[in-house]
């Protein structure tokens, strides 16, 4: 038993093996027969890899429409996979949350969303909203008992019990954020995704919120997938870091070799783009291009319409991620060492 | 002298439980091809005094009291007709989502024409070269092709672009520019902020940088205000603001930034919240959240006073009781 513990506990918590999400987006089947249209795939995520250990953070950075809200959707299962496949603990996730013992794989893996605006039911009572996972999966079945819990539940994310009989337009955007946290915290999970849920709130409120998530990272030795654009938010809550661009991991790697030694171009430029307090007045050379539409993306790497160090073999073949001295990475210029 | 004076500018809601003050007696001005930013969390009110000097504020938001001065011109009392003939002609605007600021059923070389058309004695043919050029000022390639497509045609980006373009026509003195990157990607966001920050040096227009994110406006700007709950913490040189905040709210507000550079394991945090319009505590607006309130902070309103600390030449002015106990303090 204790052989098999420590076997569990050196492995990874979540392990993502080349997961892959592609959206059919093509014209209704009447109007691609009369015009003579083929069928459009979008490949939102693209042979995504990664293992998160259990009480860590893996932070996913990358610009709007790069496919970081589809990884993280797979994770939980509100999406199926096209190809490849989610291990939790063990265990096949897709096949379970597809087996009559869905919910115990559910009441492990939850999530937060970016809108606490949206996320929340304006016609339910706090309490309610806290309280409804809990009645969902049948843990607590007592009145009283269910009351005692989302109060305490409450409490562990900074509100008070009385909060319980508010309505979620009675707080700010920075309460309602908590309140997410508290009903996903409801189950006891050991996996929290965060799909950016900090972006919406004002700098002070963040600070807040990201103290909360760390703090309880810290008592209940909780794992997240934390996705943001905000890089210095994420070099704050993460402890890895991959870059996504159009659907693939480009870089993936510890944070302070991600932030002090950026390798792939893409990373550099990203890193570089962050308007900085310290240097006022400071002029950057800006970024150059914007990203390429996903449903045509580039041959070989998809982002060597940008970048400087381009050549022909950028051009035709695509890089895949591989080990370089400790960092996972997918970039021909760096492999070559031509950087 | 300044280009545009702000003078103790009040705008109030009148509501059924009584009037709302959202901002209360701000002053600042604005110099000749000065950037100014303006900085504040949502609800501040930011917004709102860019609407009050374009003379865009929503009914039944009004002016209450105080003036708005454009080159010693009264322009807060003006009706709409003699405001439309300024907005664009001295002062350009740039909102937040430029796919909301174009018209998607016109053409953005129509859109451009038109605005120049409007303000300036041109031929057609003179407003579609000054179309073309200034798209090419703000880095649109193949121009004269790109002037015949639509906004849909053009990515966020892109979109951001033509709308400074379109800000810039007709040559105004002045842009007040909303949260002009906030819907923007962070790598684009660099591209549009150098780029406003080019266009309007070389056309000696001043800039109203309304912003939530400090690092645009480390970079960018000459002198930055923060405001809170209506009214001005804190206004002064950006390198002095950012690097030696005097008012506990600026201090608090730079300290639970996350920095690229330091590790710390807690972010600072300023408890509470912003408060209600309806709910603005008595004297200083930020008491209930500041760690070294004292007594008079909740009698009295602190005015903003002129604090140097080694910057003779270039003061900060703070609102804040700490600063006024030591200058009173200085004097005796």
């Amino acid at each position: 038993m204790s052989v098999q513990e420590a076997q569990q506990n050196s492995q990874a918590l979540v392990i993502a093996r080349d997961l892959a999400k592609t959206f059919d987006v093509s014209a209704p089947w009447l109007s691609r027969v009369v015009e003579g249209k083929p069928r459009q795939l979008l490949k939102a995520v693209d042979g995504v890899s990664f293992e998160i250990e259990r009480g860590k953070t893996l932070a996913l950075v990358g610009e709007s429409g790069c496919g970081k809200s589809t990884v993280a959707r797979l994770l939980v299962g509100l999406y199926e996979p096209t190809c490849g496949g989610l291990t939790f603990d063990g265990q096949d996730a897709h096949a379970a949350f597809k087996s009559s013992d869905a919910k115990t794989m559910r009441k492990r893996i939850q999530m937060i969303f970016q809108d606490p605006y949206a996320s929340l039911n304006p016609r339910w009572t706090v309490g309610a909203i806290v309280g409804e996972p809990l009645h969902e999966h049948g843990l607590i079945k007592d009145e009283q008992e269910l009351k005692n819990r989302v109060a305490e539940l409450l409490k562990s994310v900074g509100l008070s019990a009385l909060d319980m009989n508010k309505y979620p337009h009675q707080f700010s955007g920075g309460q309602r954020q908590r309140i997410s946290i508290a009903r996903a915290l409801a189950t006891a999970p050991e996996f929290l995704v965060c799909d950016e849920p900090t972006s919406a709130l004002d700098v002070s409120v963040q600070a807040q919120v990201l103290n909360i998530m760390k703090d309880l990272q810290r008592e209940r030795g909780l794992t997240y997938l934390f996705i943001s654009h905000n890089l210095a938010v994420v070099r704050h809550v993460s402890d890895k870091v991959g870059v996504m661009y159009l659907g693939q991991l480009v870089e993936l790697a510890d944070k302070h070799v991600v932030f002090d030694n950026p390798q792939h171009p893409y990373t550099r430029m990203l890193l570089d783009a962050i308007p900085k307090m310290k240097d006022t007045g400071r002029a950057r050379t800006p970024v150059q291009g914007e990203v390429p539409n996903p449903l045509n993306p580039p041959p070989g790497c998809s982002f060597n319409p940008r970048c400087p160090l381009a050549n022909a073999r950028c051009k035709t073949e695509r890089p895949v991620l591989k080990d370089l001295n400790g960092i996972k990475i997918a970039c021909h210029a760096v492999e070559e060492g031509r950087h | 002298m300044s280009l545009l004076q702000v003078k103790n500018l009040v705008v109030e809601f009148p509501s059924r439980h009584g009037t709302l003050r959202a901002i209360d007696e701000i002053s600042f001005d604005i110099a000749p091809g000065e950037i100014l930013g303006v900085v504040g969390e949502s609800g501040a009110g930011k917004s709102l005094t860019a609407a009050a000097i374009i003379g865009l504020l929503e009914p039944p938001g009004r002016i209450a009291s105080g003036q708005i001065l454009l080159e010693g011109q009264r322009i807060d009392n003006l009706n709409n007709d003699q405001m439309r003939s300024i907005r664009g002609r001295k002062i350009g605007a740039i909102f937040q989502d430029p796919l909301t600021s174009l018209n998607p059923l016109y053409s953005v070389g129509k859109q451009l024409t038109e605005t120049i058309q409007a303000h300036l004695p041109v031929s057609d043919q003179e407003a579609r070269q000054r179309a073309i050029s200034l798209l090419q000022d703000t880095g649109i390639a193949a121009a004269a092709e790109r002037i015949h497509h639509y906004p849909h045609q053009f990515s966020g980006g892109m979109r951001q672009r033509v709308v400074i373009a379109l800000a810039l026509a007709a040559e105004p003195q002045l842009i007040v520019a909303d949260e002009p990157t906030t819907a923007l990607d962070v790598s684009i966001q660099a591209q549009i902020i150098s780029l406003l920050k080019n266009v309007c040096k070389k056309r000696g227009a001043a800039v109203m940088l309304i912003t939530h994110d400090m690092g645009v406006i480390a970079e960018t700007c000459d002198r930055v205000a923060v405001m809170y709950a209506g009214r001005i913490a804190e206004i002064g040189p950006v390198h002095q603001v950012i690097n030696h905040p005097e008012h506990p709210y600026t201090a608090g507000l730079m300290a639970c930034i996350p920095d690229m550079d330091s590790d710390r394991e807690r972010l600072n945090q300023i408890d509470g919240a912003m408060p209600r319009l309806n709910a603005i505590p008595k004297g200083c607006a930020f008491n209930p959240r500041c760690p070294q309130v004292f007594d008079r902070c909740q009698l009295e309103r602190p005015d903003l006073v002129a604090v140097s600390r080694g910057f003779q030449n270039s003061p900060a002015q703070v609102a804040c009781w700490l600063h006024q106990v030591n200058t009173l303090e200085g004097v005796a």
